[in-house]
């Protein structure tokens, strides 16, 4: 992929087929290391099929036979030098504490280090195709933060999808002002 | 013009479960994700990428032939899911560049 954050799209709707409630997107920058979590608390894996998933002829999909999202994460991660991991607890295993984490470490100074790219348009696109569930995205970089949590949106919209026009325009505004001036706490 | 006639043209094969593919046309690449929306199925693609994923990307776009370009090889693991999945693998010494220009005179 050109842009890592269709990467994202890709790792996060993983995370909406397991059926998680709570989607969780830490982005990272520190000095050369660019980080990439992806945390849900959806059903998880069995330690089979999580051996499995970084191969990509692993998929749970049944219109074809080759998944692609997590292989290629992998693949962009360790072109650079670094790693991907990914950590899963299965419902069946535990019923109160499940989900998935994917960790993905870049060094941003190797040249096969693919740019993060449209993020802000990643984030809308998920919450657009999937307003029943609850986003926190969080962006670290040196010079400040950019967040958001769904979660707090919804309680005051009082109801109104988040999908409707007004509310993706309204994100799409505050991330890309948090982009501009970044919140240094 | 097959996959396995390429053998005889200098060509190493790596895997060849289905020699007797036709090739149809020629697709240069390395940016998986470009491939799997631009490569057409019976093209030979010429990349210098060699993982697993390579072996992916060949089995959803259906091309006749994987052809790695400057020398580049296959590993083991990936070697061996090639032959698995029936996928053709050729390689070569030559530049993407010196091999296409190469095949456009044999596929005439």
């Amino acid at each position: 992929m050109k842009e890592l954050s269709l990467n994202i799209l890709d790792v996060a709707e993983n995370s909406v087929k397991a059926k998680a409630s709570l989607i969780k997107i830490t982005l990272t920058e520190k000095d050369n290391l660019f980080t990439i979590e992806i945390k849900d608390d959806g059903c998880g894996m069995s330690k089979e099929v999580l051996e499995g998933v970084t191969n990509p002829f692993y998929t749970t999909r049944t219109t074809r036979k080759v998944g692609l999202g997590l292989p290629l994460l992998k693949m962009a991660a360790e072109q650079t030098g670094g790693t991907m991991t990914i950590d899963s607890v299965s419902a069946i295993d535990n019923p109160e504490n499940h989900g998935t984490v994917v960790n993905a470490v870049f060094y941003t100074d190797h040249i096969d280090f693919t740019p993060l790219g449209d993020v802000v348009a990643t984030v809308t696109t998920l919450i657009q195709g999937h307003p029943e569930f609850d986003f926190i995205f969080n962006h670290i970089k040196p010079e400040g933060k950019i967040s958001l949590d769904t979660r707090e949106l919804k309680s005051v919209l009082e109801g109104v999808p988040l999908n409707s026009y007004d509310v993706i325009k309204w994100i799409k505004d505050y991330l890309n002002e948090q982009y501009e001036n970044p919140i240094n706490e | 013009m097959t996959v396995s006639s390429l053998t005889e043209k200098g060509f190493d094969a790596l895997s060849l479960p289905f020699g007797e593919r036709e090739i149809d046309g020629v697709y240069i690449g390395d940016l998986l994700s470009f491939v799997m929306g631009n490569c057409c199925a019976d093209n030979i693609w010429i990349t210098i990428m060699s993982n697993i994923n390579v072996i992916a990307v060949a089995s959803l776009t259906d091309v006749s032939c994987v052809l790695l370009a400057e020398g580049v090889t296959l590993d083991n693991e990936v070697l061996k899911e090639a032959k698995n999945k029936g996928i053709n693998v050729l390689a070569t010494k030559m530049t993407a560049y010196e091999t296409a220009v190469y095949l456009s005179e044999l596929l005439k």
